[in-house]
């Protein structure tokens, strides 16, 4: 087919379709955009018709994966043009080239504007189709109101009444603030009652925008939805052009249940009978069919039956009846039917009394497991995850270790962590433990993160029975050929604390573990080989009666490592040789690792991560909006040294010393030494050193303990942390102190009445912030973007929530990779009214330096108020109503700083203080009002009166009234805070607790010799 | 909701995109690099749905083209693969057995044909017959206006003569 009239076009078309290759097609393609260039420069010479040619070739060109970046300008300006088909493509290739953060779309607000009220039909539908599709802040801001008369226009057709309402979806879902909402229960349930299908579907993925905020508003359109639904259950009055394959409008279908799904429950029981009447002739009358597409849809709409039964809880037939039906479908053949059965099921799992009759349907997920399609053997995976427990943990974790070794790279990461979980959690006896993880870094060593080895010896050193069985299979494995360096570390390291044990047994003798070991020194990268050394001299301590050929041998290799260039395994060697020949001094000092502290385990805290992570799938969706790129963007590289010296008071910094493998603390050593170590460092309080040295932190050798940190992780332990390694062990390179870029300070107090923007900026790190904020309940992604071209290491996020908020932040990844972004985002519930502030623990390591960051979150006391306006007849009920102390406080409040009243008055709305105007008859009075939500309490009504003096600006009194005496007080003192100015606390309040550390690591790094020496 | 829609051909060639979520050109021009990547590759009798970054990605292919279009992870799978046969079967019926050629030379019209299906990355409209209609309208307001101008030229042209 022609293109009509465009022949300019579709040659330049079939001209990039005839080149032969990507270097043709970019010069052709150079050559036309220099064409169109030289064109828009004389932009006067230029017919409507010829603008627009040039205009859907650049769109083509565009499309090609080309940038263009000129011309955006022309293509905004078709817009304006008089004419439908020049505007028609004016909108089209703007809303395709340009996205909602471009500023070109500034230009064409007005015109867009006067389309949408205009009279022409044609241009409100082309100006609302493109809001609707990359409509942004302004546009909301300014054309919301528009839209939402159109929507409920008597006059208006149908076809510009669907577009409206879309159009507003994608304004509300993008800027709910801007939005006003109010009164749009009724006008919603009224919409509901729509013949035209088309403007119902429309109006339905409205309202599911709407309820997914605030379901609380919206109980009237809850039986209408179910009227819809019977209405198109039965097909009755469905025009048949509204049928897809026979099927009353699938996708309408499937919108309403969605709905309903965001409401907690159905509560009148003549609706939850018509209700469940329908979900039960869908689950029971959908049939397989030889159609595909007519099969599809009647399954998408089961499927949404199926999760909305799931929510609403049904009576335990119901339950039973959809489990069936779930475990026909994981055993068809049609891939799509198999991969959502699992999916379902999985949802499923959170249902309770179920998880039995799941566990029947074990054998055929495992098939899954092996299908060819990964996206299914994903789905199996994470059922089978899920449906884990005691009972069937065996053969489960087995399945996984098979399929270990033939599973594609890409899941591999995530199935040996599964698997590691699983071992951990549901161990029938902890030797199946051990050979579990053993097995796992022998199958997939580059995927075991540390965490799992750490873990291991964890377990085994507090285990007494269990240390023989891990030793000799220790023993077993360092045998192997080729063995991965993880089995390696953590062989040498079980057989160098209980190779002992083995002693009786043939080929364990002292010197053959040795050379086992030694054989895999040559192959073993530079962090490894500190591990071998103190496994050399723990076998030589174990060596009873000395073998003077094997010490010979080992001091020999100590003797060799004393010029190594690396610190850590240059200063163990040296240390090492010299106490291995004081004799009896080497058995204290080199005796078993005493246990651990029992803790939880960071890998089991993972999978509790994991866990919400599933519940929230399951249970009412809240809809997280596309946060892609806009909120935070990484910038360009900056040059990582040459970083100014002194160190800010708000960052920490200690040397990074200990590697990670670092399983022999050197606390331990000089526990027996400690005087010396005192005259070290005299700058020490040694009383301070004695409890770090000697109380129970100071002992926790493996890494472990500052792992992704649970509980464990107080400012006290990095403390000790720091001297421990400090004190000991001579600093590696330069410390390196990382600034932060503006101030932090400035960014808390901004995002506290912003929802996004950054939190915190360094060279190397910047932290951005998007938060939603619906009642009592937030979300706050942190967006964690690594600047630099290398990774970002030992990254740990740790919330210090305050007693009245209650907070869970998902996984933190352990490394960002270089350039890369992740997103964590963190649930924040409010419990009770209070202005303490969460702090975010924040740490990584860049290079050589540690950085440990506190920062203040803005999940604060007025991202839960819920703006409320008030008449006159509303408010003075209820301000009189609330009489005197405690729940109406009143003071006057000095030094406020000196605010216009206009700017006061906004200061309030920022705080979401509704300041209604004309309810104080006094000019120079403000009223506010607004609600507050937390989960004690819920919605409370607040209500403050300010009064001013227009004499003096620096004083007024407040007046603050809720229906609970601790908000009352909160909340004033909250709005006290906001007005008076605080001095800016040279950012006292985000120091970390590390960072008066008295002493300065730099002046230990002096003279290793002499530490060492005073040691010795 | 979706974000974005794709057609590939086999090929590995873009033959339309469209964004419901803000990309900024170089993610585009990524999201589409790896996506190809991912669907392309795989086998005739996989499934739909390819898990691709946290979303979901619904893909089918019809001859020699994929058409993509990217969810959330929990919206409703199988509801979205039929949105896209309801848009090819559109399609069919504007272009009369539509092929990738007709796609290619007349992408503009499958960009009409788009924006009267989804709007916001929700489904607008599931009458094909609506749609129809709205596209023949607009073809005819198209047709008009180009008769006006080519008569005002030809009254211009016949005046100054």
């Amino acid at each position: 087919m022609a293109l009509s009239g465009m022949r300019g076009l579709s040659v330049f078309i079939s001209d990039v379709r005839n080149c032969q290759n990507k270097d043709q097609e970019r010069l052709r393609v150079d050559k036309e955009l220099g064409n169109i260039r030289t064109r828009f420069k004389n932009e006067k010479g230029l017919t409507p018709y010829e603008k627009k040619k040039y205009v859907w070739k650049m769109l083509y060109i565009h499309m090609l994966g080309y940038d263009v970046d000129f011309g955006h300008m022309e293509a905004v300006s078709l817009i304006s043009a008089p004419k439908y088909p020049e505007k028609q493509v004016g909108y089209i290739v703007t809303s395709c080239l340009l996205n909602e953060n471009h500023d070109f779309l500034r230009l064409a607000i007005n015109t867009v504007r006067n389309d949408i009220i205009g009279r022409n039909e044609t241009f409100q539908c082309l100006a609302l189709t493109m809001v609707g599709n990359i409509g942004g802040r302004e546009f909301a801001e300014s054309l919301a109101p528009d839209v939402q008369k159109l929507i409920i226009s008597s006059s208006c057709r149908p076809l510009v009444r669907k577009k409206a309402a879309l159009c507003l979806l994608r304004l509300y879902r993008k800027n709910p603030d801007v939005v006003n909402i109010d009164g749009w229960a009724d006008r919603m349930a009224q919409l509901l009652d729509e013949r035209d299908l088309g403007v119902l579907t429309s109006s339905m993925s409205l309202l599911v925008a709407l309820v997914s905020n605030n379901h609380e508003a919206y109980w009237s359109s809850l039986p209408k939805c179910v009227k819809i639904l019977e209405r198109l259950a039965r097909n009755q009055d469905i025009p048949q052009e509204y049928t897809y394959y026979g099927i009353p409008s699938p996708w309408l279908q499937v919108k309403t249940m969605r709905a309903l799904q965001y409401f907690p429950t159905v509560e009148d029981p003549n609706t939850r009978r018509s209700l469940f009447e329908v979900l039960q002739r869908i689950l029971m009358g959908t049939d397989v069919v030889k159609n595909v597409n007519k099969n599809n849809a009647s399954h998408a709409v089961l499927f949404e039956a199926l999760s909305l039964v799931m929510h609403l809880d049904a009576e335990k037939e119901m339950m039973s009846q959809c489990v069936a039906l779930l475990g026909k479908f994981i055993a068809v053949r049609e891939p799509n039917i198999r991969y959502l059965g699992l999916e379902n099921m999985t949802r499923m799992l959170m249902v309770a009394d179920v998880q039995d009759i799941i566990k029947r349907h074990q054998a055929q997920i495992i098939t899954s497991l092996k299908d060819s399609d990964i996206s299914i053997r994903r789905r199996a995976l994470d059922l089978l995850y899920g449906m884990c427990d005691v009972s069937n943990a065996k053969d489960i974790v087995e399945e996984l270790l098979q399929y270990l070794s033939s599973s594609d790279f890409a899941m591999r990461e995530e199935l040996s962590l599964k698997a590691a979980i699983l071992a951990e959690k549901f161990a029938p006896d902890l030797s199946w433990y051990v050979d579990v993880i053993l097995q796992l870094i022998d199958k997939a060593g580059d995927f075991i993160s540390d965490d799992i080895w750490f873990r291991v010896v964890q377990f085994v050193t507090n285990n007494e029975d269990l240390q023989p069985y891990a030793a000799a299979k220790a023993r077993e494995y360092i045998d192997k050929p080729a063995i991965h360096e993880t089995m390696v570390k953590v062989s040498a390291y079980l057989l160098g604390e209980h190779g002992h044990l083995l002693a009786r047994r043939p080929g364990c003798s002292p010197k053959e573990i040795f050379n086992a070991i030694h054989e895999k020194l040559p192959t073993v990268t530079m962090p490894t080989i500190p591990i071998l050394l103190s496994t050399y001299a723990k076998i030589l301590m174990h060596t009873q009666p000395p073998d003077l050929e094997l010490q010979n041998q080992i001091w020999s290799i100590f003797h060799k490592f004393e010029s190594c260039i690396d610190v850590e395994i240059q200063q163990r060697a040296v240390e090492y040789f010299a106490l291995s020949s004081k004799g009896a001094a080497l058995a204290d000092v080199l005796a078993e690792m005493p246990k651990f502290p029992e803790r939880q385990s960071s890998l089991i805290k993972k999978a509790e991560d994991i866990e919400t992570d599933t519940a929230e799938q399951s249970a009412i969706k809240l809809r997280s909006q596309q946060q892609v790129s806009n909120a935070l963007v990484v910038t360009d590289q900056r040059p990582v040294n040459g970083m100014t010296p002194d160190v800010p008071l708000t960052l920490v910094k200690v040397a990074s010393t200990n590697s990670k493998e670092d399983l022999y603390p050197e606390d331990h050593i000089s526990n027996g030494e400690n005087g010396t170590v005192t005259e070290v460092d005299p700058q020490l309080p040694s009383a301070d050193l004695l409890s770090d040295l000697l109380g129970p932190l100071a002992i926790e050798g493996p890494p472990d303990a500052v792992q992704s940190g649970q509980s464990s992780l107080s400012g006290l332990e990095g403390i000790s942390d720091a001297v421990d390694s400090a004190a000991i062990v001579p600093i590696e390179g330069q410390i390196n102190a990382v600034q932060p870029i503006g101030s932090i300070h400035e960014r808390f107090h901004t995002l506290c009445f912003k929802d996004s923007g950054v939190l915190y900026e360094d060279p190397h790190i910047q932290i951005g912030v998007k938060a939603e904020w619906r009642a009592h309940q937030g979300r706050l992604v942190l967006f964690l973007g690594n600047k630099n071209t290398s990774p970002l290491v030992s990254v740990q996020a740790l919330i210090l929530p305050p007693s009245h908020l209650k907070m869970e932040l998902s996984l933190v990844p352990e490394t960002i990779p270089p350039r890369a972004q992740v997103q964590c985002p963190l649930e924040v519930v409010n419990l009770r009214p209070s202005r303490d502030v969460a702090v975010l623990d924040f740490s990584y390591s860049f290079g050589t330096s540690l950085v440990n960051i506190k920062l203040r979150l803005p999940a604060v006391l007025n991202k839960f108020l819920q703006p409320l306006s008030l008449s006159m007849e509303e408010f003075f009920p209820q301000w009189k109503s609330l009489s005197g102390p405690p729940l109406k406080l009143q003071e006057v409040v000095r030094g406020v700083r000196p605010l216009p009243l206009l700017e006061m008055a906004n200061l309030f709305n920022n705080c979401r203080l509704m300041v209604c105007p004309g309810l104080d008859q006094n000019p120079n009075n403000l009223v506010a009002s607004t609600t507050f939500y937390s989960e004690s309490m819920h919605a409370m009504l607040c209500l403050v009166r300010i009064e001013t003096d227009p004499a003096d600006r620096t004083q007024l009194r407040m007046t603050v009234a809720t229906g609970d005496p601790t908000l009352t007080f909160e909340l004033k003192e909250f709005i006290k805070e906001q007005l008076v100015d605080i001095p800016v606390m040279s950012s006292v309040p985000a120091m970390a607790p590390a960072s008066s550390l008295p002493i300065n690591p730099v002046s230990l790094s002096n003279d290793p010799g002499a530490i060492l020496a005073g040691l010795l | 909701m979706i974000h974005f829609v794709l057609l590939i051909s086999r090929q590995g060639k873009v033959r339309l995109t469209k964004w419901y979520s803000p990309y900024s050109q170089k993610e585009r021009t990524k999201v589409i690099r790896e996506l190809s990547g991912e669907i392309l590759t795989r086998g005739p009798k996989l499934c739909n749905f390819v898990e691709w970054r946290g979303f979901k990605v619904v893909y089918r292919r019809y001859a020699s083209l994929y058409f993509c279009m990217c969810i959330d992870q929990d919206d409703n799978e199988l509801e979205v693969l039929e949105i896209i046969h309801h848009f090819v079967e559109i399609l069919d019926r504007y272009f009369g057995s539509v092929c990738e050629l007709d796609l290619i030379f007349n992408f503009h019209k499958a960009y009409f044909i788009l924006d009267e299906i989804l709007l916001a990355g929700e489904l607008q409209e599931s009458s094909k017959k609506a749609v129809a209609r709205l596209i023949a309208g607009q073809d005819a307001l198209v047709e008009t206006a180009k008769e006006e101008a080519s008569s005002i030229s030809n009254m211009i042209a016949q005046a100054t003569k």
